[in-house]
């Protein structure tokens, strides 16, 4: 079932508290897509979600599923499964009942009730588990009944608030890997909510990138990750340098350091990001940056250098990488931009992107 | 304050559970209070004024007053240090004496008044020698103390309790290490997250002494001038068919029962423990 | 500190306790009984388990709904009356006795009604039923609204996006959550309601065979210098409130062993 959000907005609190939630979200997904709502803590992406599902309710704008409005339409009626982030299990209710729950206040028989835990319990790799208490589980083990909770009543749409995000890190690789099998089982029409990019890219079939209560870019990842539409996109996924400076003569300069700009008009302010993996150091005596620290990061060597008469500078290479030969603290390198990212500031011009070959 | 959702906002049947609720604290609590306020008023001001002014009903609250204020003061530093102890302290018996804490919650106080007076009555094994050494006891201020002790011994205890153990052994850590000595630790970290806790508790411990009856009219032999507290001059008045009377001194008592129960909410909501 | 802490309990609360458990020992068990045998005190204990039985069932089922109203819902006046329900711990029970003959009692507010209707409130059961009401009111609003702030909205709003009804929220999730809170604040009610002495008292006026509870009767004994009668009462009810130390302490370990 698809969804449709339009000209969403909400603000919570009144007078000096007042703080914009959700400010003229307009989004689109797909039947059985898997889509991730990517975004810092308090970019609103929750409330969206909160709002989709009925629990909470929009001060303008309107949700569409499978093209009919749904705003009229009470939480309970709407079909929708909602995974919480602090999982939010009936404590007092063993897992198999937990399961069973929304089949048995629509009053489904019990053979059916069985019928379907004992399934869900299997799908989900919690078979045996069925007489357990929520306070017996791992965290991991409750985020999966959670999940079969959300599942059983078979929900036309699943929605899952920072559904990994209690617990530790091996587990959520785990579980990731988990949601991404399980729609491709079940393809129900999914969203999910994560701060992590890392997730929301490894998961999702689409990406909606939201800061401050705006949709800042919705498409694949790959797209987002070539492609990122504005200032916040590339700030916010992937590691980057982000400079301040004017163009002049095709290029900014940023102390010694000329990122290439070609085709912006002389005197454009502009935002210029380089991700680390658009940058190349290498040593050279003559060059115009000091190396001050290496970081080992794992497979990954981070190298911080300081660029002559200007500001730090930083790139990542794979640690057996030909770039790192020589290089080590005190050392002079060059510092080559492969791909930049220009934005200029105001927002007038379109953003440039420069590659070199 | 939380929110609560729209998935959550009251429907039919919650409006309807609500209204019962306003209907039943109206009947059951509002309308006798405002009943009181409006005999305590129905003479004007100025007869209320002659009223309070008479030197019985004037004797009466002072000695309220006062003794509710020493106990409040003294319940606040040893609540306060029982409630350290019992978190802080492993000790044996530590359980047992966690649960008599909550005694005089589960006893009448017309039998601790009682309590009292078989322990320091005349006739009692520790008054009859505490007497003799002209140190009276029972019917006499030192009584009315003891008693107000006891009955409001759970305010502070439970107030302090569960902030001392929400507080993080860290801070007390932390600022060892800075360098700070146990009376710098005492005052500023420890101490102002319990503040609220402990003015609550001794707010409430006021509140309730100042309308304490069944363990006073027992232990204070209710001797005008001497040790006749407001409650039991405000039972005697009734007794003595003079209700508007008894309404004049319960108006004043009403004002300050409000006025205690708000500040009282207000500084739970800001020690976050028990906050609506 | 610890040794302070122990000697002023001792002082406060075990030293009364010792003389009251002594007193107890050498009357022994016939001074129990004695409470019993005289039909003065039998009358009151029974009427006193009548008034505390209508408070646990009314403050029972009135507490979870104001605690709901207070910690659920949101509307104008809320925090007006999350004072007023806590009044009744603040209000003297003489003025809560004296409050309610102002309105039913002779000249009272509603006294003209009363009459037509031939209802006699003061002075009556329906009296004591209505102070006994009052003064138990907020113990089991409290202990549940304690529980739903810390319970917090997740699990109902999990149960509504699973399709449950208002009813069914409440019934299968809200409710069994609250058991050990509304358990403690029902043992509370049961304690206050067999105390509860001066609204009773000023209300009732303690007529022998008609209004007079436990707890009069006591009062009344202790008037009448017959102190054999009103130690042994005061020894049941003290008795019946170990019991409730007992019940309180032992919800206090359940609630901690399902954290």
């Amino acid at each position: 079932m698809s969804i449709r959000v339009s000209h969403l907005c909400k603000r919570f609190g009144s007078g000096a508290n007042q703080f914009v939630a959700v400010d003229d979200v307009s989004l689109e997904v797909g039947g059985g897509e898997l889509v991730a709502f990517l975004g810092p803590s308090g970019s609103g992406k929750s409330t969206i979600l909160r709002i989709i599902a009925g629990l909470e309710q929009a001060d303008s704008g309107s949700v569409h599923f499978a093209g009919r409005q749904a705003d009229h339409l009470h939480a309970r009626s709407r079909g929708v499964g909602f995974v919480f982030q602090h999982y939010a299990l009936f404590r007092h209710m063993s897992v198999a009942e937990n399961i069973a729950f929304g089949l048995r206040v629509q009053g489904k028989s019990k053979d059916e009730q069985r019928r379907r835990v004992a399934e869900l319990l299997d799908l989900m790799g919690l078979a045996g588990l069925g007489e357990r208490y929520p306070a017996q589980l791992s965290g991991g083990q409750r985020q999966r009944v959670a999940l079969a909770r959300a599942l059983a009543p078979e929900p036309q749409v699943l929605l899952l608030d920072e559904p990994f995000g209690a617990v530790d890190a091996r587990v959520r690789e785990e579980l990731r890997h988990w949601l991404r099998r399980l729609h491709d089982e079940v393809h129900v029409t999914s969203i999910f909510v994560t701060h992590d990019q890392e997730e929301a890219f490894s998961v999702a079939d689409k990406v909606i990138v939201i800061n401050r209560g705006r949709v800042e870019q919705a498409a694949s990842p790959a797209e987002i990750l070539d492609h990122p539409a504005t200032e916040f996109v590339a700030r916010f996924i992937g590691e980057a340098n982000v400079y301040e400076g004017v163009a002049r003569d095709g290029q900014v300069p940023v102390g010694a350091l000329r990122v290439p700009a070609d085709g912006l008009p002389d005197g454009t302010p502009v935002t210029a990001v380089l991700r680390f993996y658009d940058l190349k150091f290498w040593r050279d005596d003559r060059g115009f940056a000091r190396v001050t620290r290496t970081m080992t990061l794992g497979d990954r060597v981070k190298v911080e250098a300081v660029i002559d008469d200007g500001p730090v500078i930083y790139s990542q290479f794979p640690r057996r990488s030909s770039l790192l030969a020589g290089i080590e603290p005190g050392c002079r390198i060059h510092v080559e931009v492969t791909l930049a990212r220009l934005y200029p500031q105001g927002g007038a011009t379109p953003a440039v992107t420069v590659q070199l070959q | 304050m939380t929110r609560i959702g729209v998935a959550l906002a009251p429907e039919r049947g919650g409006r309807v559970v609500r209204l019962a609720v306003l209907a039943y604290i109206g009947a059951l609590v509002l309308l006798p209070l405002a009943a009181l306020a409006q005999h305590g008023l129905a003479g004007g001001l100025g007869a209320l004024w002659r009223t309070l002014a008479s030197p019985g009903a004037l004797h009466a609250l002072w000695l309220t007053f006062w003794s509710a204020g020493v106990m409040a003061l003294i319940n606040a530093l040893m609540g306060t240090a029982t409630a350290w102890a019992l978190v802080r302290y492993a000790f044996p018996g530590r359980a047992a004496l966690s649960a008599l804490v909550d005694l005089p919650f589960a006893i009448p106080t017309l039998v601790t008044g009682v309590m009292l007076v078989l322990l320091y009555g005349p006739q009692g094994r520790v008054g009859g020698w505490l007497a003799g050494q002209g140190w009276p006891v029972a019917f006499a201020a030192p009584g009315i103390l003891l008693a107000l002790l006891f009955v409001t011994l759970p305010f502070v205890v439970r107030a302090v309790e569960p902030v001392l153990l929400e507080q993080d052994p860290a801070e007390e850590e932390a600022a060892r290490t800075l360098g700070a000595g146990d009376l710098a630790i005492f005052l500023r970290v420890l101490l102002p997250p319990l503040l609220p806790a402990v003015l609550s508790g001794g707010v409430r411990s006021f509140a309730r002494a100042l309308g304490e009856f069944g363990s006073i009219v027992v232990v204070s032999g209710n001797i005008p001038y001497r040790t006749l507290t407001a409650p039991v001059y405000i039972f005697g008045e009734i007794e003595a068919g003079s209700p508007e009377a008894a309404a004049a001194v319960s108006l004043v008592l009403l004002l300050l029962a409000v006025a205690l129960t708000w500040a009282a909410r207000l500084l739970e909501r800001l020690s976050g423990v028990r906050g609506v | 500190m610890l040794a302070l802490v122990l000697l002023y309990l001792g002082l406060i609360l075990a030293l009364p306790l010792g003389a009251m458990t002594l007193r107890a020992l050498e009357a022994g068990p016939r001074a129990l009984w004695a409470a019993f045998a005289d039909p003065a005190a039998r009358e009151g204990l029974i009427l006193t388990l009548v008034l505390a039985a209508i408070a646990l069932v009314a403050n029972g089922l009135a507490g979870i709904g104001a605690a709901l109203v207070l910690v659920r819902h949101r509307f104008l006046g809320r925090r007006l009356l999350d004072v007023l329900v806590d009044l009744p711990l603040a209000v003297s029970p003489v003025m809560t006795g004296l409050a309610f003959l102002l309105v039913f009692g002779r000249g009272g507010w509603l006294e003209p009604w009363l009459e037509v209707a031939g209802l006699k409130v003061s002075f009556a059961f329906p009296g004591l039923v209505l102070a006994t009401l009052f003064v138990t009111f907020p113990f089991t609003l409290r202990e549940v609204a304690y529980v739903l702030i810390e319970l917090g909205t997740d699990e109902e709003e999990a149960a509504v996006t699973l399709g449950a009804s208002p009813w069914q929220t409440f019934r299968l999730v809200t409710l069994p959550n609250l058991r050990y809170g509304l358990g403690y604040g029902l043992v509370l009610t049961l304690a206050r309601a067999l105390g509860e002495f001066g609204a009773v008292l000023v209300i009732g006026g303690a007529i022998s065979g008609h209004t007079q509870t436990a707890t009069t009767f006591i009062y009344n004994a202790i008037e009448e210098r017959q102190e054999a009668a009103a130690y042994s009462m005061a020894l049941v009810l003290a008795a019946a409130s170990v019991l409730f130390l007992l019940a309180l302490e032992w919800i206090k370990r359940q609630r901690r062993k399902e954290r």
